[in-house]
C-alpha cells in the first residue's frame, strides 16, 4: 500500500468526477480501486538472469562467416511478481521487443536464464515448453496485421484451444469464446464476423481475449496501445487493468509512451541499447530518476500542459543512438552522455543501487547502471 | 477538377465563420497570412461519399504557430492536401470554400500557378520520411532540385545550396553526406533532410503533418526544437497537424481541435488545456495519463469516431457525449463565440456545442 499513499497527494488533479461515468466498459466501480493494487511480494512469478540474445551477422553465401553479432539484449536481469506490471521502456533499437520473444520462447537465448516458477525455460523443448507456454501468453502491437484476415474472430480467439484441448474441451469451446468476448467488453454476438469488421481498438480486444483464452498467468504487452487513437487508448488501458484485477495477472508492458507506462505500471525498467539502465517503482523512476538516459528520456517527453514549456528543464541528447553491432565501450550511453569522463568508457556500471544512496531511506535508493548516478527531478516543473 | 464556387454567400449550413476579419479578397496588408473558408471536402468512392471536411475555418498569421488537433479520419490532414493543392483528385473534390494565401484566393489558380506556390511561398513536411524521399536518388540531388526547378540554377550551385541547407538544419558533416542516400540516414536525420526541403525557398508558410510521430522522444525533442527556432528565424506561419497533446501544449500559439470534419473547439493554447469548451476536448485531455503523478482509472470517452460516410445527424460528437441532450441529435452547433459568465468574449475562443456554457463553467 505503500505506493498508494506517496500518490495520493496531486489526485485531485485530476479534474471531471462527473464523467467518469461515462466509461463505456462495464464494472470500472472496482476498477478504481484496483490501479495499482499492491503486490504481496512472494516468490517472483518470473526471474530473468543475465539475459542475452545476439543475432549473428554473416557474410557469404555457401560458407557463411560470421563476422559479428548485432547485440539486442546483451545481459538484463529482472523479476516480476504475480500480480504486478512491470513496464519496460526505452527508444527503438534498445532490445525490448527482443526481451518480449525471448519471455515467450520464440526466439532462443544466446545466453542467460529465464526461470518461471523457479524453471529455467530457455532449455525446455517439446511437452515442457508447451506446458509452459500456456501460462505466458502475448499480446501483440499492430491490431491490423497480429489478427488473421481470413479467421472468423471465434476461430481466432479459440485457436489457442486447438493446441492446448485440455483447457477447454471441444463442445464447450464456442461458449468459452463468447465468454471470452464479452469479458473485454465486445458483443458476443459477433463470434462469427471477421477482423476487418471491427474497428482498430475493437481489434486490440480481440487480441486481449485471444491472449486471456488459455487462462494465463503472465501476459507480455508488446506496445499494445500504441497503434490507437488517444480516445481508443484508454479505454483499453482501463479494460487492461481491469482484467489483470479479475484474473490476477502478471504484465510485462513494453512500450515507449513514458506516460501509459507510469500509469498501468507498478515497477519500471528503462532500457538503453541492450541493457538496463535503470529499473525501480513507478514513483522511483520518475520522480527521482538517478541515470542520466532515463533523466534525459522523461525531459524530453512533452506534457500536455502549455504552462510546463518554461518552467521544465529539457535535457536534449545530441546525435543519434549506436549501433548495437558496435557499440560502445564502457558504459553505452556515454557517448551522448553531459556526465561521461574516462571511467564510462573503461568500465562497465553494474546495475545496482548506487553506493552513495545505499545507506540513505530515499527514494533515490534503486538500481541504477551509472558511475556517476545522481537524482535529478525532470518531470516536474521547477 | 472542379472549382467550388466563387460567391461568398455560404449557404450556411449552421458554420460561421467567427474568428475571420471581414476582409475584401485581394490584398490587404492586415489579412492572415492563410484563410480557409467554409471548406468542404468529399470523396466520392463508388456510389457512397466520404464527407471529409465539413466547413472548416481556421486562419494563421506570419510567425505564429496553429496547431490542429484531431484523431485519425478528423479531416485534419485533407484540409491541408486542399491547403497545399495535393488532394487526390479525383476520388478527392473541394465541393465548397475558399482558401485565401496572402490575400489571394488560390483555388481560383490554374494548376500552374499553384504548382509556382508549393514549394517557394508554401511547403509541406510529412510524417514518414522515409517513403517521402526517394530511394535512389541522393538526398543532396533531391534538396538540390528545389533549387534547380523553381531558381533554375546549375547542379553545382544546387548542391552547394544542398550543402548549406543540411548545415542549417544541422546535419554533422554535410559536405561529406550531400551524396548519401536516405536509407543512410537515421529516422531523425531524415526528418531534418524533410525539414531542410522544406525550407530551401523559404516559404512563409509551412504545413507539417505529424513531423516527429515516427520518431523517438529524444529526436522528437531535437526535431521540434529544430523547427521552432527555424520558424522564429523566417518568421514562417507553421500548421502542426498531431493528435498529440503534449507536443501541441509544447509548441503551438493557438489549436484548433478538430472532429469528423469540423472544428470543434478553438482557442489560444493556454485557455484551451485550462478551460476546455467542448465535451470533446475535455474528454481527451482527461484521457491521457500524466508523467508526473499517477492518476486514477482513466477516463474513456465512449465509443467510436464515426463513419464519414453516415456522420450522425446533429452534433457528430452526440453518440459519444456525455451531456448530449435532445437539440443534439437534431441541431449542428454552430462554432460561436465563447464569452465569460459575465459576457466578455474571450478573445480567439470558440466552440461548436449547444452547451458549452456548462462545459466551460462547470
Amino acid at each position: 500500500m505503500a505506493e498508494l499513499s506517496k500518490n495520493d497527494e496531486p489526485i485531485d488533479a485530476t479534474p471531471n468526477v462527473s464523467l467518469v461515468e461515462a466509461v463505456d466498459t462495464h464494472s470500472e466501480s472496482e476498477a478504481v480501486e484496483v490501479i495499482e493494487a499492491p503486490v504481496e511480494r512472494g516468490e517472483p512469478i518470473l526471474q530473468v538472469r543475465n539475459l542475452v540474445k545476439h543475432f549473428p551477422l554473416t557474410q557469404g553465401i555457401l560458407f557463411k562467416r560470421q563476422i559479428g553479432a548485432v547485440k539486442a539484449v546483451d545481459g538484463i536481469s529482472f523479476d516480476l511478481y504475480q500480480g504486478e506490471t512491470l513496464g519496460i521502456v526505452g527508444e527503438s533499437g534498445c532490445g525490448k521487443s527482443t526481451v518480449a520473444k525471448l519471455l515467450m520462447n520464440l526466439e532462443r537465448a544466446t545466453a542467460g536464464e529465464i526461470f518461471y516458477k523457479g524453471q529455467d525455460i530457455t532449455r525446455l523443448s517439446g511437452r515442457a515448453l508447451k506446458a509452459v507456454r500456456r501460462n505466458i501468453q502475448m499480446v501483440f502491437q499492430d491490431p491490423y496485421t497480429s489478427l488473421n484476415p481470413r479467421m472468423t474472430v471465434g476461430d481466432i480467439i479459440g485457436e489457442p484451444f486447438d493446441i492446448h484441448p485440455e483447457v477447454a474441451p471441444k463442445g464447450d469451446r464456442r461458449k468459452r469464446v463468447q465468454d471470452l468476448l464479452d469479458v473485454v467488453g465486445l458483443n458476443p454476438e459477433y463470434i462469427n464476423r471477421y477482423p476487418h469488421q471491427f474497428s482498430g481498438g475493437q481489434r486490440q480486444r480481440i487480441g486481449i481475449a485471444r491472449g486471456l483464452a488459455l487462462n494465463p498467468e503472465i501476459i507480455i504487452c508488446d506496445e499494445p496501445v500504441s497503434a490507437l487513437d488517444v480516445s481508443v487508448q484508454a479505454q483499453v488501458i482501463n479494460l487492461m487493468e481491469r482484467l489483470q484485477d479479475e484474473f490476477n495477472l502478471s504484465y510485462i508492458f513494453i512500450a515507449h509512451d513514458l506516460s501509459i507506462v507510469r500509469h498501468i505500471s507498478d515497477r519500471v525498467g528503462v532500457m538503453y541499447l541492450g541493457k538496463m539502465a535503470e529499473i525501480g517503482t513507478d514513483e522511483q523512476i520518475y520522480d527521482h530518476p538517478t541515470h542520466p538516459y532515463t533523466q534525459a528520456l522523461l525531459s524530453a517527453v512533452p506534457v500536455p500542459d502549455p504552462e510546463a514549456r518554461e518552467h521544465r528543464e529539457r535535457i536534449i541528447l545530441t546525435g543519434d543512438v549506436p549501433s548495437p553491432a558496435n557499440p560502445p565501450s564502457g558504459c553505452r550511453f556515454r557517448t551522448r552522455c553531459w556526465k561521461a569522463q574516462d571511467k564510462c568508457a573503461e568500465e562497465v556500471p553494474i546495475l545496482a543501487v548506487p553506493e552513495r544512496f545505499r545507506s540513505e531511506d530515499t527514494p533515490a535508493a534503486h538500481e541504477s547502471a551509472c558511475h556517476f548516478a545522481e537524482e535529478k527531478d525532470v518531470v516536474h516543473a521547477a | 477538377m472542379s472549382r467550388p464556387p466563387l460567391s461568398k454567400q455560404d449557404e450556411g449550413d449552421g458554420m460561421t465563420s467567427l474568428d475571420l476579419v471581414p476582409t475584401n479578397a485581394g490584398v490587404d496588408a492586415t489579412a492572415p497570412l492563410l484563410e480557409v473558408r467554409d471548406l468542404h471536402v468529399e470523396f466520392k468512392v463508388r456510389d457512397a461519399v466520404t464527407k471529409a471536411v465539413n466547413g472548416v475555418n481556421y486562419s494563421v498569421n506570419a510567425g505564429e504557430t496553429l496547431a490542429v488537433l484531431g484523431e485519425s479520419g478528423s479531416g485534419k490532414s485533407v484540409t491541408a492536401q486542399a491547403i497545399m493543392g495535393i488532394l487526390d483528385s479525383p476520388p478527392g473534390r473541394i465541393a465548397k470554400g475558399e482558401i485565401f494565401f496572402q490575400g489571394q484566393d488560390i483555388l481560383s489558380l490554374s494548376e500552374k500557378e499553384r504548382r509556382k506556390l508549393r514549394g517557394s511561398k508554401m511547403a509541406m513536411i510529412f510524417q514518414d520520411a522515409l517513403s517521402s524521399l526517394n530511394p535512389v536518388l541522393s538526398v543532396g540531388f533531391q534538396l538540390g532540385e528545389m533549387f534547380r526547378s523553381h531558381l533554375g540554377m546549375s547542379r553545382k550551385d544546387a548542391k552547394a545550396k544542398a550543402i548549406e541547407l543540411m548545415d542549417r538544419v544541422k546535419i554533422p558533416a554535410a559536405a561529406a553526406r550531400v551524396n548519401d542516400y536516405p536509407h543512410q540516414f537515421s529516422g531523425g536525420m531524415r526528418q531534418r533532410i524533410m525539414i531542410a526541403m522544406a525550407l530551401a525557398l523559404e516559404p512563409d508558410l509551412i504545413i507539417a503533418d505529424e513531423p516527429t510521430t515516427a520518431l523517438d522522444v529524444t529526436v522528437q525533442a531535437q526535431v521540434m526544437d529544430l523547427l521552432a527556432e527555424l520558424q522564429r528565424e523566417y518568421n514562417m506561419g507553421l500548421i502542426l497537424i498531431t493528435h498529440d497533446l503534449g507536443v501541441v501544449a509544447d509548441v503551438a500559439d493557438k489549436i484548433a481541435v478538430m472532429y469528423a470534419g469540423r472544428i470543434v473547439e478553438h482557442a489560444p493554447v493556454h485557455e484551451l488545456y485550462k478551460r476546455p469548451a467542448h465535451p470533446y476536448t475535455r474528454g481527451l485531455l482527461d484521457s491521457i495519463p500524466r508523467l508526473d503523478h499517477k492518476g486514477h482509472e482513466l477516463y474513456a470517452i465512449k465509443g467510436l469516431p464515426p463513419n464519414l460516410q453516415q456522420i450522425p445527424p446533429g452534433c457528430a460528437f452526440n453518440p459519444r457525449c456525455s451531456r448530449a441532450q435532445d437539440i443534439c441529435l437534431t441541431e449542428v452547433p454552430a462554432l460561436a463565440p465563447v464569452t465569460e459568465r459575465d459576457g466578455t468574449e474571450l478573445v480567439g475562443r470558440g466552440s461548436a456545442c449547444h452547451f458549452w456554457k456548462e462545459t466551460l463553467h462547470g
